[in-house]
């Protein structure tokens, strides 16, 4: 039997295999090379970037949980024209899908940055997210209205040019398939779903918040079930490829994501978990469909008997 | 490059320090040599068992002692993750990477001043076994629990050790006093390495600024990756800005970091 094929064809885009890493887990990249190939995945989401640098939310930020973790970083980063400057240059772009992920207050910030990472050669795609439980301003406020969330969509897409516009979506909605329906309505390539969910943990003998901010995202493996569900719902609203992100930390989890009907997948906590999980992973991937004779991903996408 | 793989290493030991079990909350980790080419005392790993999904992160401890006999972590029981930890059995496996950071500046001609609080004096054992001219060293050990717990007998003899044990009020101060005074003989033309807890890492921090002592502390704050990815363990820096204790420390000149956030540096 020949290997498996694990590329994946998205729109503008094709990957060597479905693992991607998720942003904000896998900082620009380089933090990880000495722990695998970056060139040997499917790509990576750089962590979110904004226009200006941003110092995030104070401390403490992260708090463990039952399978999982809460975050409440706040998009700490050092700005797009840094990213731009010191990261890119310094990646394996050419061999690796290096994906972008964008964060603003306002439509027309969005378009700002989209006009700067889409002129890039480095940059794959490009991430939206509208949907980080962790900032005052923009963040989940645009992925919780439809009306908002094509606003922002259109403004990447529409400067964007030939660059695939993905859409991060967050769970924290009510009905996550007309977020999905207005961002495809409104240009969007390909959606990622989910995000965190918004959760919050104490300490009882102090009686304090266990993160400063009181609330955080929740990921992990406790999200899965979650993540799973919010796949299946988008891939019934929408036509548009789908990437599965929420709690995935085997191959496994991965193929379960392609069933439900994800093209491909992000790995998040998983990385922090083990820092060289991603780069496990495909060959993992390749052994577990080998034993379950399933010979491409296009073979099983969407094959759930539901 | 090949130095920080993950790799998986088999316990060699996991024994109790200075107390039978099951009540001893002090223990020392041997783990199998993983073959670096190189570490600095004071940089840490990550340790993570195979405990399954209920425990997401691994744990972050300063190497003890690494050389072809094994990597030693010392540690205490504090939480979930060092009480699964404990219960771990010679060999058995476990995810570590590392070493990681950046360590303590050794300087062969210095005369160096280690000063330590409860569990901090565990990077110090490597350092002063590590270090060319151990005679050059001088151990101010503050502790709470009794000596025996702490890996205070494995310094070479050289070096110049004192220890404090905490029992009444006012030994603190007495233990403060003593290591201002030894900062204050550091300050012209030795160096001061601190490793303990934050309030303890303040006050040296203070002593330094007003003495004029080249310092480094140790910082350990929560983290969950240890490479610099997830932005849980930042400190404010001298300038405000926040940057990754586990990347940009856990070892930082003194005047390099913000222990009082609440007060402009």
């Amino acid at each position: 039997m020949s290997a498996p094929d694990l590329s994946v064809r998205l729109p503008g885009l094709t990957l060597k295999n479905p693992v991607l890493t998720a942003s904000g887990t896998f900082g620009y990249g380089l933090e990880f090379s000495v722990y695998g190939d970056l060139a040997s995945l499917g790509g990576f989401v750089l962590k979110g970037m904004s226009l200006a640098p941003r110092e995030g939310n104070p401390m403490p930020r992260v708090a463990e949980t039952a399978c999982g973790m809460l975050n409440a970083v706040g998009l700490q980063n050092v700005g797009a024209e840094a990213v731009i400057r010191e990261k890119l240059p310094r990646l394996p772009w050419r061999e690796t899908a290096v994906v972008a992920n964008l964060y603003a207050t306002s439509a027309d910030e969005f378009g700002e940055l989209a006009v700067l990472l889409a002129a890039r050669p480095e940059i794959a795609a490009l991430e939206v997210n509208i949907s980080c439980p962790n900032v005052r301003h923009g963040g989940a406020a645009f992925g919780q209205d439809p009306e908002q969330a094509g606003l922002v969509t259109r403004a990447v897409k529409d400067r964007a040019g030939k660059t695939p516009v993905i859409v991060k979506l967050s769970p924290n909605v009510t009905d996550i398939a007309a977020i999905a329906r207005a961002a495809a309505d409104n240009g969007a390539d390909m959606l990622s779903c989910i995000n965190t969910l918004t959760g919050m943990a104490v300490d009882l003998e102090r009686r304090t918040p266990r993160l400063a901010n009181v609330f955080g995202g929740l990921s992990g493996p406790a999200i899965k079930p979650v993540a799973l569900r919010c796949v299946h719902q988008v891939r019934r609203a929408v036509d548009l490829p789908v990437i599965g992100v929420g709690g995935i930390a085997c191959a496994r989890d991965v193929l379960e994501f392609i069933l439900v009907g994800a093209h491909a997948v992000q790995i998040g906590t998983a990385n922090f978990t083990r820092p060289d999980t991603a780069f496990r992973l495909p060959g993992e991937i390749a052994a577990l469909m080998d034993k379950l004779g399933i010979q491409s991903l296009d073979e099983l996408r969407g094959t759930l008997k539901a | 490059m090949d130095r920080q793989r993950c790799r998986t290493l088999k316990v060699l030991e996991n024994r109790p320090v200075g107390q039978s079990e099951p009540a001893s909350r002090f223990f020392e980790l041997v783990l199998e040599w993983p073959g670096w080419s190189r570490w600095t005392p004071g940089q840490f790993v990550m340790v993570r068992p195979d405990w399954g999904a209920e425990l997401t992160w691994a744990r972050p401890f300063s190497i003890c002692r690494a050389d072809e006999r094994g990597l030693v972590v010392f540690y205490q029981v504090v939480g979930r993750g060092t009480e699964r930890l404990a219960r771990v059995a010679p060999g058995e496996e476990i995810a570590v990477w590392g070493p990681l950071g950046r360590g303590f500046a050794v300087e062969e001609d210095t005369p160096t001043l280690l000063l330590a609080g409860g569990i901090g004096v565990a990077p110090f054992v490597g350092y002063a076994l590590a270090h060319p001219a151990p005679e050059k060293l001088h151990l101010v050990f503050g502790h709470r629990e009794p000596l025996a717990r702490y890996p205070f007998a494995a310094f070479p003899a050289p070096v110049a050790k004192e220890n404090w044990h905490e029992q009444n009020p006012g030994d603190l101060q007495s233990f403060l006093a003593r290591v201002r005074e030894q900062v204050a003989a550091h300050a012209a033309s030795g160096l001061v390495l601190a490793c303990g807890p934050l309030p303890f890492l303040r006050a040296v921090q203070a002593m330094a600024r007003d003495t004029g002592a080249r310092a480094q502390i140790s910082l350990e704050n929560r983290m969950a990756c240890g490479v610099g990815a997830c932005l849980g363990c930042v400190t404010p820096d001298a300038d405000g800005h926040r940057v990754q204790v586990c990347t940009h420390g856990p070892v930082f000149w003194s005047d390099a970091v913000n222990l009082d956030p609440e007060k402009p540096s």
